[in-house]
């Protein structure tokens, strides 16, 4: 269950494109997951963004010299983060959270490879962690347009027993895509499973690169939210279900975290005619 | 704080306060109960349902807009048999008294949804969504023709339970919202939701395309609060004894005040959800404090009380205005 809880920024670090906020927020560390997300409110009690802005949380410690902390990682990306990005050490700022599905983890010792795109590395950190933790044998592939939007490569670097960079102007790593090395990757550390979280074209990318080799993945997705916790409809995306029947889901509580070969990866942004309850006739309803 | 009755009336059906959830803000509760109980405000408003599950339209559904936000969900949802088994019988077990909202594309659809809920326990009024458009008439939304509003009505009281209030929510979209209010009000509404949405758009610049995937959608939240005031100031002045459940971009105690004066005898919270699950306690705690702090000890006192002369107002310690903008100006050429 999530909880609503206003708390202090601890720290704002910028790192490349982008910062880190760790916020004490307490209750939230204890119930959170590698892959849940935080929804933040911004810009104030009296602000004209009535929309929380949602982000993964990237570290979670229930104990420390701040009590319950939490950490996530976003972009200067409009007006909202604008304003987050100013927040300073003592700021109070409204949180709600842990949300969403958080990544499922397998019952064995087996090898991972987790890949990342831009900030998308920072569910997977954590992610690592408890992987590791279970005697996991961990791999990253991460990927940026350029070096200052790679985000978590030096801590992947300490934690993971193989990294593979690339970036799309070739400023870090091999020139390129994630997808364009995942392959021999997986073959090389004889992958069991793939975690992935980036933009979507990189998701389907990874979920086609996995299922090719017959190995299940899991994808945290992103998806426009306006309440983060279930009850606006706005953050659907097509799944098919375990009865094989395509339903538009919502990625905040049935998500972020599916399972690749589910997404309707060609239907995103569609409503497909298969899909339950498909509107078949025309109409504008609100 | 001395305490204030916060109890109301809608159409005979008491409420122990007067602060719900407005359709399509709050899915049947369930999501929300993890923020506050859901028994403990006025009344849950469902999200309009369906005869059939409903997967609603393509995304994008939602932007964000000046103190708003604009979205285009269409109306996904269950459908009415899932709705009554799983989310209705929910909101019962937790002792919630649920508004259920209809939403239907013919007159035969809105009176099949009727029937499925009447003698079903657990509902405390239903609430027709007519912002709809009608199959049968070119998509023409029902909210917007007087008569199709009032078919769509007597079709839906004809076809519940005598004890079940019907709200008819109107759309402020209309050259006379008291036309379409007269309207639902004779074809047998016990009572009228004030405002459902006003129809925007918003488009990218980047892309140069309009941004939701439905083209336009509903605008809703802060921004369009004035203009909801003002027609439950319509409505209630053109039909004082019907009751109103008003909505519009409320966020705090006073944005509901401020509907409660102009008329309507409970509110919904709605958009603010959004971005504060727990609003509807907060706004129902800030709403008794403001009736305290202005000496009203029974919230029914200051229902269409704007409406009377200012002679008989607030006691002259309050501040009226309830911010800072107090006009010392006026004030000072009011004087002698």
């Amino acid at each position: 269950m999530p909880v609503q809880v206003t708390g202090e920024v601890v720290s704002a670090k910028r790192i490349g494109a982008y910062t880190a906020m760790t916020v004490t927020a307490p209750g939230v560390p204890e119930l959170a997951r590698p892959g849940h997300f935080l929804a933040v409110q911004v810009g104030g009690p009296a602000s004209s963004m009535l929309l929380r802005r949602a982000f993964a949380l990237y570290d979670m410690s229930p104990r420390g010299v701040y009590g319950g902390t939490v950490q996530f990682v976003f972009a200067v990306s409009g007006r909202g983060t604008a304003w987050l990005a100013e927040r300073r050490s003592g700021d109070r700022l409204d949180v709600v959270g842990p949300l969403g599905r958080p990544f499922r983890l397998p019952a064995h010792p087996v090898s991972a490879t987790l890949v990342g795109g831009g900030y998308g590395s920072a569910p997977l950190l954590p992610l690592a962690r408890v992987l590791r933790e279970r005697g996991c044998r961990v791999s990253f592939v991460l990927g940026a347009g350029s070096v200052d939007r790679l985000f978590g490569h030096l801590d992947a670097k300490r934690m993971a027993d193989t990294l593979a960079v690339t970036t799309d102007d070739g400023s870090a790593g091999e020139r390129g895509r994630v997808s364009d090395v995942l392959p021999a990757v997986l073959e090389r550390t004889d992958s069991d499973v793939v975690y992935a979280c980036g933009p979507m074209a990189m998701l389907r990318a990874v979920s086609d690169i996995a299922a090719e080799r017959g190995l299940p993945s899991q994808v945290a997705v992103e998806e426009s939210m306006a309440c983060g916790i279930g009850v606006c409809m706005t953050c659907v995306l097509p799944v098919v279900g375990d009865d094989g029947q395509t339903r538009m889901v919502r990625s905040c509580v049935e998500g972020p975290v599916f399972r690749g070969d589910r997404v309707r990866w060609d239907a995103v942004g569609t409503v497909p005619p298969d899909a339950v309850g498909a509107i078949t006739a025309p109409g504008a309803h609100r | 704080m001395t305490r204030v009755d916060m109890t109301t009336r809608l159409a005979g059906v008491a409420f122990p306060n007067p602060v719900f959830t407005a359709s399509g803000c709050a899915a049947a509760g369930q999501e929300l109960h993890a923020f506050f109980d859901v028994a403990s405000i006025g009344g849950v408003v469902t999200k309009s349902i369906m005869l059939a599950p409903r997967s609603g339209r393509a995304t994008p559904r939602m932007a964000e807009t000046p103190s708003g936000m604009i979205n285009s969900i269409g109306l996904q949802g269950p459908g009415i048999d899932a709705f009554l088994e799983r989310d209705l019988a929910w909101l019962e077990a937790q002792g919630a008294r649920a508004v259920v909202s209809i939403a239907g594309g013919s007159l035969e659809e809105y009176a099949l949804l009727a029937q499925k809920l009447r003698g079903r326990a657990g509902i405390a009024m239903v609430e027709v969504n007519i912002s709809c458009p009608n199959v049968e008439d070119r998509g023409q939304v029902f909210a917007c023709d007087p008569t199709a509003s009032s078919n769509v009505v007597d079709a839906v009281r004809r076809n519940t339970s005598s004890g079940v209030p019907v709200f008819a929510k109107l759309s402020p979209d209309v050259t006379d919202i008291t036309t379409i209010a007269r309207a639902c009000v004779a074809a047998g509404a016990d009572g009228l939701s004030v405002i459902n949405t006003l129809l925007g758009m918003v488009i990218d610049t980047t892309t140069m395309r309009p941004v939701l995937g439905g083209v336009t959608g509903g605008l809703s939240g802060p921004a369009i609060r004035p203009v909801a005031v003002r027609c439950v100031w319509q409505v209630h002045a053109a039909l004082p004894d019907v009751p109103i459940l008003g909505m519009g971009g409320i966020r705090t105690g006073l944005d509901a005040l401020e509907f409660l004066l102009a008329g309507a005898s409970a509110v919904s919270v709605g958009t603010t959800v959004f971005g504060d699950p727990s609003a509807p306690v907060r706004v129902l705690r800030e709403l008794e404090q403001a009736l305290a702090d202005r000496g009203i000890d029974r919230l029914s006192d200051v229902v269409g009380l704007a409406h009377r002369p200012p002679a008989a107002r607030v006691p002259e310690d309050a501040d009226p205005l309830g911010d800072e903008l107090v006009p010392a100006a006026a004030a000072q050429e009011a004087a002698p």
